[in-house]
């Protein structure tokens, strides 16, 4: 099994080499990057790829590493043994399997998609040593082990908010996704538009790059924001002279607000076009 | 030759730990990577580094070791000018090329030229690489830290070897940044958790004690969600040096508002002494008594000083030592009690750490705080946090 990109995702050298050690290794890759980035999209891509199913598990402040395992609902069960139910009798009626259960016992291989796990408890990454390494799990309710069959293909993405315990780093891969340079850019934005015509997109990766090279801006656009702003342009149906004015002086893009999310960003982008008209 | 490798990186500085450099190995044995250095470098810092903070110190330690085993052809001949000029216009920010330019550019580059000619007789007959380090013009006039690094193949070819020498993660080590989210992040380290509130989450170990009592018919019970319980109290030196630092206290200010839930803030000049304020405007008539606050806020309060500490000792050791009103009693009494009061504290300075020692009035503060200065940046908040969050 090799992954070598895909036609909606436009893989870099070094992600593609991440990627392939993660699957032949059988090693979780852990995934960090600016948002919007593809980090969640790059395992979806793997696994239809790859011909493979795609467990998600989108974790959430609330969320615990057991939740991921199996959860006992004992609370149905008990409201079942008040109204005499006879499925209370059998404790693994009220097991409800989670996305690593499901994965292990899955006959063939899957991915396993781990999104933001930076947002769960500090503690949770260490909940999740032992499973995911020597991937099986006690249940105890039903006194039973549950070993993968194949070792499922682990994504973990991370935006950074926590940082993420030693013990459980030493056990993944990890891979910077780096914010594209313009070639690569390019060939996402292909990708994404096959029939964009060369003078629009030269001119709209122009505003583009000029807008994240403007400091002290709060979010700056990312990728998915670009492919956006571009398909509302296209949508739109704007030529590419709009994005410039004539005279090459400066102008608001149109539909900026795509790109800029925050207000203040766009209040601070609107006085620096008219400075930079003013100076004209 | 790998294990050296890795007892060099180790060296460097980055947490590679053994079970890390076994996996590499593995992962050499079963060829995952190809045979060129741009790909074991990939691979290596896949296994190796585990944070992209240390990408650059990983990319230096990298470049240090591999320097030698890269080939570079074309070195034979002359050095073209144009590269030469293409070399340094990439190394050195504008500024430093503008005094360069003043210096004599010729002149250097001839100088420049001669090492490379000079090392490339001593490393005869190899193609390898020349680093003409510190003992460079460059690296001697302090442009450019490494020295002029001169390499790589014809250029506009992307090869791994640029990718390390350009360490284009240089941004991202981590005393230098500060952003709203990020000083959060470094906050959330004080965090406690307690019980308070209305009662919504169901409390199962409660429900199955009330249903057991009640013989077995289901009692629900409810209970109040975690928050965030930790108490803090700002104080922050304004005006004077401050307004160096308006902008990273501002961020922190504003980080601090939103993480901490019992925030009280107050502001003073340089030291504190008996008043400190809470609005700016009216600082002169609305003053509030430093002993009040001490009776109002109790001992589980964290205590958070912003300051650069930089003024005249005076104003800290001596009475009427105040540069706006005659304070009878000296602000190292006041600090001396509000430490005691509030035993939980950190002195948090955006000055640079290594400017500390030059300055009497940081080295007056720092022992009066009992060493709990630490700098703000992010490194130094989440080491103040750590301190913080310890059970006094």
């Amino acid at each position: 099994m090799r992954f070598e990109g895909s036609e909606n995702y436009v893989a870099t050298a070094d992600l593609t080499l991440a990627v392939n050690a993660a699957i032949s290794l059988q090693r979780p890759l852990l995934i960090k990057g600016e948002p919007g980035t593809g980090k969640t999209l790059l395992a979806e891509e793997v696994a239809s790829a790859l011909g493979l199913d795609l467990l998600q598990w989108h974790i959430k402040s609330t969320t615990k590493a057991q939740q991921g395992l199996y959860e006992y609902d004992a609370v149905s069960r008990l409201r079942d043994s008040q109204l005499g139910d006879n499925r209370v009798r059998d404790i693994s009626n009220y097991i409800v399997k989670g996305v690593l259960w499901q994965a292990f016992e899955s006959p063939r291989p899957t991915v396993v998609l781990i999104d933001e796990i930076d947002k769960a408890d500090i503690e949770f990454p260490n909940d999740l040593l032992r499973e995911l390494d020597r991937m099986e799990f006690h249940v105890y309710e039903t006194r039973q082990t549950v070993r993968a069959t194949h070792r499922p293909i682990v994504f973990i993405t991370s935006n950074n908010e926590k940082e993420l315990p030693d013990a459980f780093l030493r056990r993944c891969f990890f891979h910077y996704i780096r914010f594209p340079d313009r070639d690569t850019m390019k060939q996402i934005v292909d990708v994404h538009f096959p029939g964009i015509r060369e003078a629009l997109l030269s001119e709209a990766l122009e505003v583009f790059f000029g807008l994240r090279d403007i400091p002290g801006l709060k979010k700056k656009p990312s990728t998915s924001e670009l492919i956006d702003w571009l398909r509302l342009i296209l949508a739109e149906d704007i030529p590419p002279e709009a994005l410039r004015a004539a005279d090459g002086a400066e102008v608001m893009p149109p539909l900026a607000g795509a790109l800029l999310k925050n207000e203040q960003d766009m209040h601070l982008y609107e006085r620096l076009v008219a400075m930079a008209r003013k100076h004209r | 030759m790998l294990i050296d490798f890795f007892l060099h990186l180790k060296d460097s500085g980055l947490p590679v730990s053994t079970r890390e450099f076994l996996t590499l190995l593995q992962g050499l044995r079963e060829r995952v990577c190809g045979p060129s250095i741009d790909d074991f470098y990939h691979f290596a810092r896949l296994c190796l580094v585990k944070d992209e903070t240390y990408y650059d110190r990983f990319d230096k330690a990298f470049a240090a070791y591999f320097g030698g085993v890269s080939e570079t052809p074309g070195l034979e001949t002359e050095l073209p000018e144009e590269w030469l000029r293409a070399m340094a216009r990439r190394h050195l920010d504008p500024e430093a090329r503008a005094r360069l330019e003043k210096l004599g550019w010729d002149k250097l580059m001839e100088t420049l030229r001669e090492r490379l000619a000079e090392q490339k007789g001593r490393h005869q007959g190899g193609s390898k690489w020349i680093g003409t380090g510190g003992s460079s013009p460059f690296g001697n006039a302090g442009y450019h830290p490494e020295g002029v690094r001169i390499g790589g193949e014809s250029a506009g070819n992307r090869t791994a070897v640029k990718v390390w020498e350009k360490r284009e993660y240089r941004n991202l080590d981590d005393s230098v940044e500060l952003g709203t989210r990020n000083i959060k992040v470094a906050l959330r380290r004080l965090r406690r958790f307690a019980r308070e509130g209305a009662a919504e989450e169901l409390d199962l170990d409660g429900t199955i004690a009330a249903t057991a009592r009640n013989a077995g018919w289901l009692d629900l019970m409810m209970r109040p969600e975690r928050h965030n319980a930790v108490k803090v109290l700002l104080f922050l030196d304004v005006g004077g040096s401050m307004d160096d630092h308006v902008k990273v206290c501002e961020e922190l200010f504003s980080a601090c508002r939103s993480e901490f839930k019992h925030l009280e803030y107050f502001y003073f000049h340089n030291c504190v002494y008996e008043s400190v304020w809470r609005d700016s405007y009216r600082r002169h008539s609305e003053r509030l008594q430093l002993t009040d606050l001490m009776h109002k806020y109790g001992p589980d309060y964290k205590l958070i000083f912003v300051g650069d500490a930089t003024m005249s000792p005076y104003e800290i050791l001596h009475q009427h030592g105040s540069i706006e009103h005659m304070n009878t009693e000296p602000g190292a009494t006041w600090l001396r009690r509000m430490l005691d009061t509030w035993p939980a504290a950190a002195w948090l300075n955006p000055e640079p750490e290594r400017l500390w020692p030059y300055r009497k009035s940081i080295e007056i503060i720092r022992n009066i705080t009992g060493d709990r200065m630490f700098p703000m940046t992010l490194a130094g908040l989440e080491r103040a946090m750590r301190h913080l969050s310890k059970r006094n």
